[in-house]
């Protein structure tokens, strides 16, 4: 930051999470100039609809990267079918049972993450190690317990995520009241500070009084209970929770974080960039599909992307 | 001095003290599994795994990690039942072509200073998005030789034990006994002097990622070798079980501390977890939460091991 | 004892300048190590002592200077593949083996040319050979790994490895405080050992704070302040009392003796902070009483910041010390005190943040205040406190510091040395701010290097191998005293 003040066109390029939003629009335009315009507004809707997902782990996610380098939860994906499976069954398509499901959603999230948190300090080893170990035992949990029946979500919260209004998905809207309210906490609260505190420099963030093991504790419970709520509202869009749910949540939670602008090496972050890069990661499979490429190049090209990104920010590194 | 309670010979000891805990287990619940025939059935699928998991090690071993192993060596699985069979010779060059591209990771991560979690699992996508054009639907067949030797019926023991103990001996005299397999593990223990002695710290990284590649491919031909036909999600779980097992195995995820004969048994006893759990009737559907189970009981029994030293 | 004269000059070094930052580490050193001697390097803190030891080493390239080797300038081509060639060796206090290799495998990595299917038994035989003659009856084997060594084992593989020989023979090796971590025996032994090793023609450079070492072992004294060599001696000509003498100099211009803060320390009934380090004797354990400035001294390393973070983390912990609540200067500030990517507002609001939450949220415009008077306060030279905290020079990114902790609600701040490359006039306005903060009521407890500070504090406590030594009252402390309690 220490450029002067440019155009403001230079300070725009500046932002760290304008290219995600880029990237989308340019994506977009390139699918509707390919299909002359048709369905341009559809395809923006579905991708609102999808990025939406992609956007509640991906904030959780984000706040477990800025604790800096090492510090990532692998167990969202296990936490997300294990939420839905738990919340549908007792649910059991009962609308009066949606809020005790929600709470009982919720829970299970914060039980995950306590545990994660547990085996970090307990065992002493690294959080990714942590999370990948406690995320076999949520998966087999969810396994055991959803049995692989799939039960049907409670009519009033299918309606509910899949509720749009003038083709605006109402959940979308939800979801971006989250993210900003998240993003007020990471900048605006003393546990937003505190996180980033400890992503730039763990050691100085003790010695100037931040508790850094309650921040990374609470930071792994928030990744855990956001998982869980993402598993069970994607439970009701989807018509029930599946066990493979979470599968590409794994990679979509990191890949979202990475494309918004979060420096990987901790210390920085933005909660707008989730959306913009949520977007583009759903646009650029949509276009992909529109050209008519299979599903091996879509694969190719997200991965590469991705790669690309990571490659390019990382000489961003200001330290 | 051989003491008994020499933390490191402990250490060292755990993974085949976990293992043979397992088997005596089995043997207990199943009497019939001590036989040619039952440890056939049991260790069937070990020797993919323990190779999957020599890759990974080899990239724990400079710091690394690779959440991509699992897709490569399902691409692998799908090249070797398409390419090596109908063309062997372009088949042999696109997995050469893949060796090129894991030191090319390793020299991409090494130069950019990048962390190889995003990257690797980037990679992943790329690998699943290869495989899925290599191969759209299941299918595809093993080449003759390797069906052949992969079920070749061996005097006494089954072909895998005799195969997973050659293979933990010869990567541990090229890792654990070479004079360049010490700087290449020197590299993950004290970069820093490492370089100063004169070394290059790129090509280390850039070995290792060439030997994970490598390890990788021996992975996905071996499993085709046993399930004679390919698909390409067929080993997306070998990802976390590779870490799993050099985890078990008794390497550490910082500091260059491997055991390659260790990640071999790491590999076969979450092999036979599985195979633990049918005889106790337990569901499958816990299968991979015994996996879980294991390398965390390994974990906490590490971390009591290391406080014994601290003393 | 050689004859200075006769023989070959090894190294020579004339007037070689390292400067980092505001700090002129090296300001003109001159050193000639001679064929078979052994070459003492004294001096106190900031001496430049480890900055000579890394430019022999090669790992520091100096600003200005010649170097000869063997009567032929080398400068310009002069690194740590140069200092290898010509057999010279460094073995640095911070240790330099792989913790996950075997004493063996440690040997092969620092000599690439043993290979060859037999290269392990070659190895062994180079390093376990070494130990033999250096540490007899040492207890190591070749196969045990280096993490598992205590550190006293790792100390004598690390020095035994320096004194290996292969395709180059070890001719100048520079020991630094080499016998910090081993126990009178083994130290005796390594001493031994390098009076034989100069007597077949190599040379060695020992530095340590060992003075009867140093005056037991080397042929020669060179003593450091300042970068510069203020002394150079045979060691005949020196006793214990005249090289303390040597390595102090700066005069002290008034001894305003303050009598009446000795007078207070007895009446006050409890100390803020009562702690004994380590082994320290309960009779000499750190004391501070409130409204004192209370300062750490002796050589750098010898527990004062593990003492300060323990006071620190201690109270974060258990809050049973009725010390109130206290902030931490760090000294080391890329490590223990800077968050590069934040701006300086940031840097120095982080220990105050409780202060302006309202509804949960952190007030900007009462954060931006804060920063806003410490800017005035303590002269932080910017144009924006948003502006990166790195747009600032080194003197005032301790500023922020100092701001940081100053501006938080401690009553007890602990200072890590915080004026290391600190330029002249910043360290006489924070003196200034200190001493005014002090008879408000707070309450410093200041670890220096820099013994004129010491000057500005009520109490003075030296440190040496961890434990505290001396208990100095400022009226009579001087500077005589601290070196001579710093040095065995």
């Amino acid at each position: 930051m220490m450029s002067p003040a440019g155009s403001r066109f230079e300070r725009l390029l500046n932002l760290p999470w304008i290219w995600a939003y880029l990237a989308a629009i340019t994506v977009w335009l390139a699918t509707i100039f390919y299909t002359t315009g048709q369905g341009s507004a559809q395809i923006l809707s579905a991708a609102l609809s999808f990025a939406t997902f992609s956007v509640i782990v991906g904030i959780g996610q984000m706040y477990v990267i800025t604790l800096g380098p090492g510090n990532v939860d692998l167990s969202i994906p296990a936490t997300m079918t294990f939420a839905g499976a738990v919340s549908m069954k007792i649910i059991d398509s009962n609308n009066a049972m949606i809020l005790p499901g929600l709470a009982i959603a919720i829970g299970c999230g914060a039980a995950v993450g306590i545990f994660n948190y547990g085996l970090i300090r307990a065992l002493r080893i690294p959080p990714i190690i942590a999370t990948l170990s406690s995320s076999f035992l949520v998966q087999s949990a969810a396994i055991a317990y959803g049995r692989g029946i799939k039960i049907k979500p409670p009519p009033m919260l299918a309606d509910f995520t899949t509720w749009r209004i003038a083709d605006i998905p109402v959940l979308a809207l939800c979801v971006m009241a989250l993210a900003a309210v998240m993003s007020l906490v990471l900048h605006r609260t003393v546990f937003g500070r505190s996180v980033t505190a400890i992503g730039q420099n763990p050691r100085a963030a003790e010695l100037a009084g931040v508790p850094v093991n309650f921040i990374r504790f609470a930071t792994y419970v928030q990744s855990a209970v956001l998982a869980a709520l993402c598993g069970f509202l994607l439970s009701g869009f989807s018509g029930g929770a599946s066990l493979n749910m979470g599968a590409e949540y794994l990679l979509a939670s990191i890949a979202v974080v990475v494309i918004g602008g979060t420096l990987v090496a901790g210390g920085f972050s933005n909660v707008s960039g989730l959306w913009g890069a949520a977007m583009f990661m759903f646009l650029l499979v949509t276009m992909l599909n529109t050209f008519g490429l299979s599903a091996g190049f879509r694969l190719i090209l997200t991965g590469l992307i991705i790669v690309c990104v990571i490659t390019l920010a990382g000489g961003r590194r200001r330290i | 001095m051989p003491d008994l309670l020499n933390p490191r010979l402990l250490r060292n000891l755990l993974p085949a003290f976990s293992l043979t805990v397992l088997l005596l287990l089995i043997f207990y619940l199943q009497p019939r599994a001590m036989s040619y025939f039952g440890l056939n059935l049991l260790l069937n699928l070990a020797l993919p795994i323990a190779f999957a998991t020599l890759a990974q090690m080899c990239v724990m071993a400079v710091n690394d990690l690779d959440l991509g192993i699992g897709a490569f060596v399902g691409f692998v699985a799908c090249v070797g039942a398409t390419f090596l069979r109908d063309t062997p010779a372009l088949g042999v060059l696109i997995l050469a072509g893949c060796i090129i591209a894991y030191a090319a990771l390793g020299f991409l991560i090494h130069v950019r200073n990048l962390p190889s979690i995003v990257v690797t699992l980037g990679m992943s996508f790329v690998w699943l998005g290869l495989a899925l054009l290599v191969l759209p639907t299941p299918g595809g067949k093993a080449p003759d030789w390797i069906r052949s030797v992969m079920t070749w019926k061996t005097p006494l023991f089954p072909f895998t034990i005799y195969a997973s103990v050659v293979v933990a001996l010869v990567v541990h005299v090229v890792l654990m006994r070479s004079s360049y397999g010490t700087v290449l593990r020197g590299a993950g223990g004290n970069p820093v002097s490492v370089e100063r002695a004169g070394w290059s710290l790129l090509k280390a990284k850039m070995t290792m990622y060439a030997m994970a590649g490598l390890f990788g491919i021996f992975s996905g031909v071996s499993l085709i070798g046993l399930t004679t036909s390919a698909d390409a999600n067929i080993a997306l779980r070998y990802t976390l079980l590779s870490i799993a097992g050099a985890i078990l195995g008794g390497s550490e995820f910082v500091g260059g501390r491997i055991s390659p004969i260790g990640a071999v048994i790491g590999a076969t006893t979450l092999t036979l977890a599985g195979s633990f759990l049918s005889f106790l009737r337990i569901s499958p559907d816990w299968q991979i939460g015994a996996q879980g189970g294991i390398l965390i009981l390994v974990l906490a029994l590490r971390v009591l091991i290391n406080r014994s030293e601290k003393r | 004892m050689s004859v200075p004269g006769q023989s070959e000059t090894i190294i020579e070094l004339t007037g070689i300048r390292k400067g980092f930052g505001a700090v002129q580490a090296l300001g003109g050193m001159d050193l000639v190590v001679r064929q078979g001697e052994v070459l003492g390097i004294v001096g106190h803190n900031g001496a430049g002592k480890s900055t000579l030891m890394h430019v022999l080493a090669g790992t520091l390239v100096p600003d200005a200077g010649e170097l000869h080797i063997s009567g032929k300038s080398k400068l310009a081509e002069y690194g740590i593949r140069a200092a290898h060639m010509n057999g010279f060796r460094t073995v640095f206090q911070e240790l330099s083996l792989c913790p996950n290799l075997t004493v063996t495998e440690n040997a092969r990595i620092m000599h690439p040319e043993i290979s060859g299917l037999n290269w392990r038994k070659q190895a062994r035989a180079l390093i376990l050979d070494k130990l033999d003659q250096i540490f007899p009856g040492h207890g190591i084997s070749g196969n045990d790994l280096i993490g598992d060594l205590a550190i006293a084992k790792r100390q004598m593989v690390e020095i035994s490895r320096a004194f290996t020989q292969s395709s180059q023979a070890p001719k100048l090796v520079v020991l630094d405080e080499p016998t910090s971590s081993l126990d009178s025996v083994v130290s005796d032994q390594l001493l031994t050992y390098v009076r034989q090793f100069v007597k077949v023609g190599g040379s060695c450079i020992l530095i340590s704070h060992l003075l009867n070492e140093i005056l037991n072992t080397c042929d020669r004294i060179v003593v450091m302040q300042d970068g510069r060599a203020v002394d150079e001696r045979p060691t005949s000509e020196f006793n214990r009392d005249t090289l303390v003498e040597s390595m102090g100099s700066v005069a002290r211009d008034s001894q305003d003796a303050d009598d009446e803060k000795a007078v207070r320390r007895s009446d006050e009934a409890k100390p803020l902070v009562s702690v004994a380090p380590n082994k320290t004797p309960a009779e000499l354990a750190l004391q501070v009483y409130r409204g004192e400035i209370v300062g750490l001294a002796g050589l750098s390393g010898h527990g004062q910041t593990d003492t300060l973070v323990d006071i620190f983390l201690g109270s974060a912990r258990s809050k049973s010390a009725d010390a109130g609540p206290m902030a931490l200067v760090a000294g080391d500030r890329q490590v223990d005190g800077i968050f590069p990517l934040w701006s300086i507002a940031k840097n120095v609001t982080i220990s105050s943040l409780k202060e302006f939450v309202r509804l949960g949220l952190i007030d900007p415009s009462a954060e931006q205040k804060l920063g806003e008077t410490w800017r005035e306060k303590i002269g932080i030279q910017t144009q924006d406190m948003n502006n990166n905290i790195y747009s600032l020079s080194g003197g005032n990114q301790q500023k922020a510091l100092f701001a940081r902790a100053l501006g938080s609600k401690a009553t007890l701040i602990l200072m890590d040395d915080p004026m290391r490359g600190v330029d002249i006039g910043t360290k006489q306005e924070v003196y200034e701010l200190l001493r005014s903060e002090a008879a408000k009521g707070r309450t410093f407890i200041w670890y220096t290097t820099e013994m004129n500070e010491l000057e500005h504090c009520d109490h003075v406590y030296v440190f040496r191998d961890g434990d505290i030594v001396a208990d100095l009252a400022r009226q009579d402390m001087s500077e005589q005293q601290v070196l001579h309690a710093s040095f065995e």
